[in-house]
């Protein structure tokens, strides 16, 4: 590297000799990360060590053949069958079956809450958009941990008795034993039913295509989407009226101290949900806020220059660049509300944490192997969400220039 | 201006034009004043008057129970439950003497009474030394963060743990806001280095380093804080050699930090990608090494630009402290959960009322923090953002 050599040569390759090996920055990364793969290998060795000494010592036995032994407990809530005598395995599955029911009604209602509260946060209404701060302001800003209690242990628990309790329309009731509505049952066709529903949703889909190649070919708009959703409503409607009505609602009745028949939301998946409803809401709305924010006002001013209209201009241009920007954030609000799930435990819901880590843990003593299960559980379905982003992310991202 | 305003005519000027200012008319009544102001953000459209109608009608139907319930109903003093009970036939509201009646539980735990005086002296300790670091204009801020992050730790241990001639109080009687914020504390202290270390190792071209980095963010940003806790109380103990026995609140607090450390590093890996890679190259040409240019021109930079991410850290990592109740400690939530089977103070309202207090606690951090986080971004902010 003199001053004379002006001539573009390629950089030479560094070699190491002798001395400055110790100034080599590729042998210094080698030396490193081999440190650092021996320091985490014994660290590794050194925990399995004592855990192994540890379990021998307190005489516990390890390995995963307790998911097949009886679990001799029972889950207040199982969306399919589950006796004391089923195993742990079925345990199991029962309590991830109402992590995903809770996390995915939550995910609804979170959702639709969220968005009302963060358009509303934009309105250009002084007094709604100051309510939706307020809200979001309260509810972010409060642990989710101590918004279910309060909603589990001072709402709900303190409401009167079955026979006190508040009556709703269609014979529904709230009360200390929870949410009582009636339950709908399905007669012998119904099937005939959600079959003619889908074959709507086709035939909905069918005409979306075909107005779209139309408008495409001719410049002519065709509603299909009011077109659509008349199609489906009426392609069902006809069926069930065709059918008879295979539907019926089973009523609660009122029988000595409590309900008999319908379907009962116990207070504490009602707690659950609730929390996570509210204080998922509270971040979505600041989601949605940043997502319509982060669209410049120009996009609105060249629409209208092109002659659209503001509903139009909103539907064509703003959401579908808006949603760009508020898909990212929302699925990772998504994923935190599923992980805030197993707060369950605190309120009682069976949950997989409470559950599995709990109930399953206590009988069994297995606690590595049902801590490593559920942690797996919780890290699928994270992978399984962030999968999705990536390939989200690839396909919405800008192809710049 | 003033020759054009000034009085008399002149007798050089034509005569038809004037030589006063005719003064400016008031503003209409319809846009200026609180009669404008409400025409023009609640009552500017029919639409819009429908949303302020609705919205009015929500809160009447809303706020007056609310303010009964908190403040003209309630029970502000008494001495035990019979003065939270309704009256005969009449209503009653939150019940503040209970609040009143365990407050010193609810600052302190179980802390033996006569030894209270040491974590009043680590609170001012604390105050003394973070209000200097909060506040811009104070002088000696490097001085003072060394202080705070080498000589305080040490002085709160010994305070509140004991020893040097103190009585030792076991962690086991700590509790109520005192747990609340060592865990808090320590894990905002924890997670902000170990952050830092491990976004660079995400960043880093060394292929074990940065695998090692991804792994360990991933796993701790995939699981619940629960299992994490869980875990750090069940398995732990199972983990060390026997005979090695870890403090409880220990425990929670390595599980605390290791899960906030993952967020922290993602939050500061945001900022470290933000930096164009000039700086980068610019910090080489000037021959600084790896550990120099991240110190002196990267980290400076990237951190900047990611203080409302850090803050927003540290507000989820100090709501988050709530959930050491589930592996029996007792933070704010945990003590005012404990004492509602106090059967000197079994009411209905009781639990509301501690519930909505430790709530109020918990909000007024988290809502300081995040405007604090944003005038710092305000002052911090160079100009050198699009917006």
């Amino acid at each position: 590297m003199t001053l004379r050599d002006t001539a573009p040569s390629p950089l030479p390759v560094r070699r190491s000799s002798g001395g400055s090996m110790l100034y080599d920055p590729t042998i210094r990364g080698i030396v490193f990360q081999i440190l650092i793969v021996l320091a985490l290998v014994l660290f590794g060795w050194w925990i399995v060590h004592n855990t192994i000494v540890n379990l021998r010592a307190a005489n516990i036995a390890s390995g995963f053949d307790f998911l097949q032994t009886r679990a001799g407990y029972d889950i207040a809530q199982k969306p399919i069958e589950y006796s004391i005598d089923d195993t742990h395995g079925d345990a199991f599955v029962i309590g991830l079956l109402n992590t995903l029911i809770v996390a995915a009604l939550g995910i609804v209602f979170a959702t639709i809450l969220g968005f009302i509260i963060g358009i509303a946060r934009l309105s250009p209404n002084w007094l709604l958009s100051k309510v939706a701060a307020v809200y979001v302001e309260t509810f972010r800003n409060i642990p989710l941990l101590l918004q279910l209690l309060f909603w589990y242990k001072a709402v709900l628990s303190v409401l009167p008795g079955p026979r006190q309790g508040l009556v709703l329309p269609l014979g529904s009731n709230l009360s200390n034993r929870g949410l009582i509505i009636p339950r709908p049952i399905a007669g012998e066709s119904f099937d005939v039913v959600l079959w003619a529903l889908l074959a709507g949703i086709v035939a909905a889909y069918g005409i979306h295509r075909w107005a779209r190649a139309r408008q495409m070919a001719t410049g002519q708009i065709f509603p299909s989407g009011i077109v659509g959703l008349a199609v489906i409503v009426v392609v069902t409607l006809v069926a069930y009226a065709a059918t008879g009505g295979p539907l019926t609602l089973e009523y609660p009745e009122l029988k000595g101290f409590n309900f008999v028949g319908g379907l009962v939301l116990k207070p504490e998946f009602m707690a659950l949900l609730l929390g996570l409803t509210i204080y998922t809401a509270a971040f979505i709305a600041e989601v949605v806020r940043a997502g319509i924010l982060a669209i410049s006002w120009g996009q609105s001013e060249a629409a209208y220059a092109l002659g659209l209209r503001p509903g139009r201009t909103m539907r064509l241009v703003i959401v579908p660049q808006a949603m760009r920007v508020i898909i990212p954030p929302l699925t990772s609000q998504y994923l935190n509300l599923t992980k805030n799930s197993s707060l369950a435990v605190a309120v009682g819901y069976p949950d997989l944490v409470a559950v599995f880590a709990g109930s399953t843990l206590n009988i069994t003593g297995r606690a590595v192997e049902v801590i490593f299960i559920t942690m797996s559980v919780y890290l699928i379905i994270s992978l399984i969400t962030a999968a999705f982003m990536n390939w989200f992310n690839s396909r919405v991202a800008l192809i710049e220039r | 201006m003033t020759d054009v305003a000034s009085p008399g005519p002149d007798p050089r000027s034509a005569i038809y034009v004037r030589g006063t200012f005719v003064p400016p008319a008031p503003p209409p009544g319809s846009i200026v004043g609180p009669l404008g102001w409400s025409r023009r953000h609640l009552f500017s459209s029919p639409a819009n008057i429908a949303v302020t109608i609705f919205t009015i009608l929500l809160l009447a139907w809303a706020v007056p129970p609310m303010l009964d319930w908190l403040i003209f109903n309630a029970v502000w003093t008494g001495e035990n439950r019979e003065a939270c009970l309704a009256p005969e036939g009449g209503k009653v509201g939150a019940c503040w003497a209970f609040i009143q009646a365990k407050f010193g539980q609810i600052l302190y735990g179980r802390y033996p009474l006569d030894q209270r005086w040491r974590v009043d002296l680590v609170a001012v300790l604390f105050v003394a030394g973070l209000v200097p670091l909060a506040i811009p204009r104070v002088p000696f801020k490097r001085q003072n963060a060394v202080l705070m992050l080498t000589a305080f730790p040490v002085a709160a241990y010994f305070l509140l743990y004991g020893g040097l001639g103190l009585p030792v109080v076991e962690t086991a009687l700590w509790g109520g806001l005192l747990v609340t914020l060592v865990v808090a504390v320590t894990g905002i202290v924890a997670s902000l280095p170990l952050g830092i270390l491990l976004a660079l190792g995400r960043r880093s071209k060394l292929p074990i380093v940065k695998l090692v980095s991804v792994v360990f963010i991933e796993f701790w940003r995939g699981v619940p804080l629960i299992t994490v806790l869980f875990m750090a109380s069940v398995m732990l103990p199972l983990f060390l050699p026997s005979g090695v026995n870890f403090d409880k609140l220990l425990r929670a607090l390595i599980g605390v930090a290791l899960f906030s450390a993952a967020y922290m590093a993602e939050t500061i890996r945001g900022g470290l990608q933000a930096i164009p890679k000039g700086q980068y190259e610019a910090a080489a040409a000037m021959g600084l090494g790896y550990w120099q240019s991240m110190r002196l021109i990267i980290l400076p930079q990237a951190l900047k630009i990611v203080i409302p991410g850090i803050v927003n850290s540290f507000i989820s990592l100090f709501k988050d402290t709530s959930l050491v109740l589930i592996i029996g400690l007792f933070d704010v939530l945990g003590i005012i959960q404990l004492n509602f089977s106090d059967a000197n103070w079994s009411a209905p309202n009781v639990p509301a009322t501690g519930f909505i207090f430790a709530a109020l606690v918990f909000w007024i951090f988290c809502f300081g923090m995040s405007r604090y986080s944003q005038y710092m971004e305000r002052r911090l902010d160079t100009g050198h953002s699009r917006h």
